[in-house]
């Protein structure tokens, strides 16, 4: 092996390592991670400037997919191409596939228990409060005009009294988006 | 083959995974409660509450439950894959036009469409899970009233939340 491919792998390895502690410690995905993504890619380690995870994010966002794979892809292609991005991100993701699977064997298991059945009976109207809590604060930020809030109204009766496809909901915001004026 | 099967339905849910979090859960009820039975509605919510109290983005953490459920450690595995794959393709494909992508009127105009549906979205897995029967009676009523103040004013930590309305439950259903 030469220096050049030793550096490489360490790299890599050292990429694994962030990407890894970072999906083991963010609970909820999504926006939690990024202050702790930027904290380490950024600030720590110095592998990408500011102005590129802002790039990283705006990327994120504007895709579908889950943040963190998303800003993991991003940020691992910066530093390490194609294979760069496939360690970011199988270091995001793998804390979370090893956790469920692991609760996934208990919870199939004693699914039926007393105990068990009441813990979620409990928690699922809180489930119900949490969803309709961010309806409220992310309502606040994205709804900016009257268009807005008609066909965000319009499309939750669409997805509730019509059962379309969420998909369907999708398309017909995205087209709404290119064809109404602004 | 059912690895097969989870690989493809979850392709499909991570193509159109926009907004991420909450608004993700319609699509994921949609393809795997009506389309495949793969989870009733009540395991489905189940897996929204673990996949709260458990580390990583609910997708990914939907996708590696029902995959272990329908298909063991292969079908997790594969399931995962599959979530994930489409929006990694995406973003290395916009990082080689990133400048035009960033700058396309389209694209943004598609981006702030998007925001309508995204909230849609959310409010329509609320009623789902009302109307579902997340909440069964009056002490879960109660408990989601006073959940949502607590997250509302005292603004506590939503994993502390779900903590404590489950311990309630224990408390409640089973005394």
């Amino acid at each position: 092996m030469t220096d050049k491919d030793s550096s490489r792998l360490k790299l890599l390895l050292s990429l694994f390592s962030v990407f890894f502690k970072i999906g083991a410690f963010t609970w909820g995905g999504g926006y939690a991670m990024l202050p702790l993504i930027k904290n380490e890619v950024v600030e720590k380690k110095r592998w990408i400037s500011s102005d590129d995870f802002i790039d990283g994010i705006a990327v994120s966002q504007s895709l579908p997919g889950a943040i963190a794979v998303n800003t993991a892809t991003f940020v691992g292609h910066k530093i390490c191409g194609k294979l760069g991005s496939l360690v970011a991100t199988a270091g995001a993701v793998l804390p979370s596939v090893i956790t469920i699977i692991i609760v996934a064997m208990f919870f199939l298991q004693f699914k039926d228990l007393k105990v068990v059945q009441s813990f979620f009976r409990g928690a699922n109207p809180a489930i119900a409060a949490l969803i309709l809590s961010s309806v409220l604060d992310l309502g606040k930020s994205a709804l900016k005009n009257r268009q807005d809030i008609i066909i965000s109204i319009g499309l939750l009766l669409l997805l509730i009294y019509f059962d379309i496809h969420p998909i369907l909901a999708i398309i017909i915001s995205a087209i709404l988006g290119i064809i109404l004026k602004r | 083959m059912i690895i097969i099967q989870l690989f493809l339905t979850f392709a499909k849910i991570g193509l159109f995974a926009f907004g991420g979090g909450y608004a993700i859960l319609p699509l994921i009820e949609k393809e795997v409660v009506y389309g495949t039975h793969w989870l009733t509605h009540s395991e489905f919510l189940n897996v929204v509450t673990i996949s709260q109290l458990t580390p990583g983005p609910i997708a990914i953490n939907a996708a590696t439950f029902v995959g272990y459920k329908e298909g063991g450690i292969p079908g997790a595995i594969f399931s995962t894959l599959g979530v994930c794959l489409p929006s990694m393709i995406l973003v290395l494909i916009v990082i080689r036009f990133l400048k035009k992508f960033e700058t396309n009127e389209v694209v943004n105009r598609v981006i702030k469409g998007l925001r309508p549906a995204v909230i849609a979205l959310i409010a329509s897995a609320a009623y789902s899970i009302i109307s579902g029967g997340g909440i069964s009676d009056i002490k879960g009523a109660g408990i989601a009233i006073i959940s949502f103040l607590l997250i509302r004013t005292k603004k506590i930590d939503p994993i502390l939340v779900l903590i404590l309305s489950g311990v309630s439950g224990i408390v409640l259903y089973m005394l």
